[in-house]
């Protein structure tokens, strides 16, 4: 697996993450995979900022450990991250803004100056096309074709552009020819693989998920990490038939979808951890009336506001937690775009099979970062079976009947003759209130136990039918690392180090977080020799729900809790000791 | 009108389609509540303009008002404390051949549910709201309310109350309902009317209606609205006066007005959507089956 990182930084407002998805999806056009970090503060100007494109002919699942090739529009840039420059690599920068000396950086890295200021003169006093210049040296040092970076900007853009258009093809042209006569391409620049890939970030990947899954609802609250699922979704309204209701609060946000639900859509709402302790009691009413609803939450670093714009996996107690009194759902978690596509489809199908709340645990290292995913794994043909499954003609129909799954017939506002009051009170099978002048009352006593039981025989099926947990590497290894969310993508990039140091490790990973399918999980954990859990959170929530549901404790542990993501080395460099 | 709803399903069970009516549940309020009224009045409207039971949808919140979905032979969502208003309109906009009224408290909506009320109103979504203003919280065991007098003593102020009361006629104003009456449910053929009228005007209808709490508020009683109201019919308002609307809305003493206040056409929420303008969310296809060319744009 050849590799070639590329890392662009400078403030906020210097146009970063543009310039950064430009690099990372020339190379995603070459057909070489890519993890794309967008790391950015809770600031719109000024503070730093960066991305970090990660190319290989092999899949990369995280942002890895060093960088080769670093254009940095302010001298904050090399002072951050000019020690993580690889030997061989370069540093790229204006030297009209400042300079660098071969001595302020890593043994075998050089710095290249280029004229992007003076270059983009040519062309406008706009300053921001000095970026242009920088895009075409990184390009050239990257093993980027120049006709292939110029398609990338004339569609990032949009061909209506005119001029700009014009100049940052120019101006690229000129940083590009800079730096072949006055540097030379990366020993690792990349060279095209095969058909274009597709880029996508979680959030957009969550939401064109929702969409083949037959979502038409959404309603959400701006809260970053999530925002950008709206976004996506409400550019595509119309086309797709899609409702986006940005709502006045996360309460009104979650209790509109589970109106429209009740009304017979597939509805959805997004959040992030402050918006989500919003949800929970209206959660636990979707519970109750048994009503189908899908929640995503985005996590960030907490508590209370946080770090807005750093990763955890810190609200795994609260999905578990979330609502007064117990009913059933589901924790999906989702660890990289390509798997969030898939989840949100069995997060769909799971809220309508068992009508109950499904929640979708990302986070910002999820939802805001970029990985390059195969056509073949983004299959569009979901089957969206109609909602209006009783039949009108259905007499003594019985909204909350006792059945052995716990699932009953589930009529639509609309269909006449099955008209029927969803309570958020305790109900008997018809769905009359036993919790006013009933409560207490010896039949009734029974009636709520029974509807209580019935309820939750759901989880049974939930853990049958959700995604099961998965072991990947050898099953013998001498440890196996216990991870889930976007975790696991750094997690198997340790493991690829490892192992090509010759030393074997497997991954129990759990793309189902909640219920746990002990039946499966338990005889893997069971033959692990030794279990290292990897969790962004201070505590290691979801050790402690192995144990308090299986029974099983891990033997080691690596938690991070400083809102950046794990890095690979991080990992190795733990299961090297615990080894 | 809220188009009286094209059944989403072929109905199969012919044409005379049971109207709204009692169900089979009897209302567990005290004897002598108001809310008794308020419930009439629904059913003699829903009656009148001849709903079919499957084509109405009734929600409401928390609080002893909040019961009343489950009085009626509609269908039904009783949800949780003050958010009766989010789940109408996600009903609404999920289908908007049903007919859809919120019901609820004076502390469900005013309260609690203060923020929803506002913005509901503002986006003009085509639905009924019908609160059963007690003045009071009354499932709760007599605390204070958002519309309580100044002065009032109750459990939770047994000084007196010492906030300025809401005044939903206004806030409704305020907040650009387009069809704005009050009603008392000591007079439940008004209030009908009242309500008729809201559930067929085209936008967002607020009936705010006194309906006396004879257990826990002393003061707002039958009694006390019997001596005080008139009717802004006989009194020769003109509802599409908005600045008439306004100073009648601030009266209160010794005469109090019910009535329809204010009354005005503008695009609902549901005309605006364009999603919406290919028929009932419900019935509209959904997935991305065959539109592979969606992800043209992730290259
Ligand atoms: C989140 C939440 N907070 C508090 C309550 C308790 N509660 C139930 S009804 C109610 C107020 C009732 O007053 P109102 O809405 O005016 O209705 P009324 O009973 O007077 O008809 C309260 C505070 C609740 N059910 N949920
Ligand atoms: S407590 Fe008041 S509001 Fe509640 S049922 Fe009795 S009279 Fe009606």
């Amino acid at each position: 697996m050849t590799e070639l990182a590329v890392r662009i930084g400078g403030q906020a407002g210097d146009g970063i993450a543009s310039i950064g998805e430009s690099i990372a999806r020339s190379f995603s056009r070459m057909g070489l995979h890519v993890f794309g970090l967008n790391a950015y503060q809770s600031v719109i100007r000024g503070g730093h900022v960066w991305f970090q494109a990660r190319a290989s002919d092999g899949r990369p699942y995280s942002p890895g450990d060093g960088t080769d090739i670093l254009y940095a529009l302010d001298k904050a840039t090399v002072d951050i991250h000019g020690a993580g420059v690889r030997p061989g690599g370069a540093v790229l920068f204006d030297p009209e803004k400042f300079s660098v000396a071969p001595s302020e950086l890593p043994a075998g890295v050089t710095p290249l100056g280029v004229p992007t200021l003076q270059i983009a003169r040519k062309y406008t006093s706009q300053s921001i096309l000095q970026n242009a210049g920088g895009i075409g040296a990184t390009a050239f040092l990257a093993g980027i074709p120049l006709p292939l970076l110029h398609e990338v900007l004339t569609d990032s853009f949009g061909r209506k552009a005119g001029e700009i258009v014009d100049w940052n093809v120019g101006a690229s042209a000129e940083g590009y020819r800079f730096a072949e006569a006055h540097g030379h391409a990366h020993d690792h620049a990349l060279s095209r693989q095969g058909e274009p890939k597709l880029l996508m970030n979680g959030n957009t990947a969550i939401a064109l998920g929702a969409a083949a899954a037959g979502c038409k609802f959404l309603s959400q609250y701006p809260m970053t990490p999530a925002s950008s699922i709206m976004h996506w979704l409400a550019a595509h309204s119309t086309a797709l038939g899609v409702v986006v209701k940005q709502a006045e609060d996360e309460l009104a946000a979650i209790n509109m979808a589970i109106g429209a639900s009740f009304a017979g859509v597939r509805a959805m709402t997004a959040t992030s951890g402050g918006g989500f302790s919003l949800m929970v009691e209206a959660l636990g009413m979707a519970g109750m009336t048994e009503t189908p609803l899908v929640v995503v939450e985005a996590q960030r670093a907490g508590p209370s506001t946080g770090l807005p714009t750093k990763t955890e996996q810190g609200d795994l107690n609260m999905m578990l937690g979330a609502g007064q009194g117990e009913f059933p759902r589901a924790i999906l978690a989702p660890s990289c775009p390509a798997e969030a596509y898939r989840s949100m489809i069995d997060a769909f199908r799971l809220a309508e099979e068992f009508q109950t709340p499904i929640l979708v645990a990302s986070d910002l290292h999820l939802s805001e970062n970029f990985m390059t995913v195969d056509r073949s794994e983004i299959d569009l043909n979901v089957p969206v079976p109609s909602l209006f499954t009783v039949p009108p003609s259905e007499t003594n129909y019985l909204r909350y009947q006792y059945t052995d799954s716990g699932v009953s017939p589930r009529a639509i506002p609309g269909q006449p003759g099955l008209m029927f009051v969803a309570g958020s009170d305790e109900h008997d099978e018809r769905g009359h209130l036993v919790s006013d002048i009933h409560a207490g009352i010896p039949r009734y006593v029974t009636e709520r136990q029974r509807m209580m039981e019935k309820r939750m025989r759901k989880l049974g099926g939930l853990a049958r039918a959700a995604p099961l947990p998965v072991l990947e590497g050898p099953p013998d290894a001498p440890l196996t690392f216990v991870a889930w969310g976007s975790t696991v993508g750094a997690v198997r990039d340790a493991r690829a180090e490892l192992a090509a140091g010759g030393k074997a490790t497997n991954l129990l990973r759990f793309p189902t977080v909640y219920p746990i399918a002990a039946d499966a999980a338990r005889p893997l954990l069971e033959k692990a020799r030794r279990t290292l859990l990897v969790e962004a959170n201070f505590s290691g929530q979801f050790g402690r729900l192995l144990r308090a549901e299986l029974g099983f404790a891990c033997s080691d542990r690596l938690l991070k809790y400083d809102g950046e993501p794990f890095l690979p080395h991080e990992i190795v460099a733990r299961a090297l000791e615990v080894m | 009108m809220s188009q009286t709803a094209a059944p989403p399903r072929p109905t199969g069970l012919g044409a005379a389609l049971p109207v709204v009516g009692k169900s089979d549940t009897r209302p567990t309020w005290c004897p002598g509540c108001g809310d008794f009224g308020v419930v009439a009045a629904v059913e003699m409207a829903v009656k009148r303009l001849q709903l079919p039971s499957h084509t109405v949808v009734v929600i409401s919140g928390i609080g002893c008002s909040s019961n009343l979905p489950h009085f009626l032979s509609s269908y039904g969502f009783h949800g949780i404390h003050g958010r009766v208003l989010p789940v109408a309109e996600g009903i609404r906009w999920a289908n908007h051949g049903l007919t859809v009224i919120g019901t609820g408290g004076d502390g469900d909506g005013f309260g609690i549910g203060a923020g929803h009320f506002v913005h509901a109103m503002r986006r003009n979504v085509d639905l009924t709201y019908v609160t059963m203003d007690n003045q009071i919280y009354g499932l709760t065991t007599g605390q204070a309310s958002p519309t309580s007098t100044m002065g009032q003593k109750t459990k939770s102020t047994p000084n007196g109350v010492i906030e300025n009361p809401i005044d939903p006629v206004s806030l409704a104003l305020a907040s650009g309902a387009t069809y704005i009456a009050r009603g008392f449910s000591g007079d439940v053929k008004h209030l009908a009317d009242l309500v008729a009228n809201g559930i067929q005007h085209k936008g967002f209808s607020f009936v705010d209606v006194f309906s006396p709490c004879v257990t826990y508020n002393k003061i707002n009683t039958f009694d006390f609205f019997r001596q005080r109201v008139y009717k802004l019919e006989s009194a020769g308002h003109d509802p599409t006066d908005l600045v008439a609307a306004w100073q009648r809305s601030l009266e209160w003493g010794d005469k109090i007005p019910i009535g329809l206040f204010y009354k005005t056409d503008r695009p609902t929420y549901e005309d605006l959507e364009e999603v919406l303008a290919a028929g009932p969310l419900a019935l509209q296809p959904a997935g991305l089956r065959g539109k592979e060319s969606l992800l043209d744009e992730f290259v």
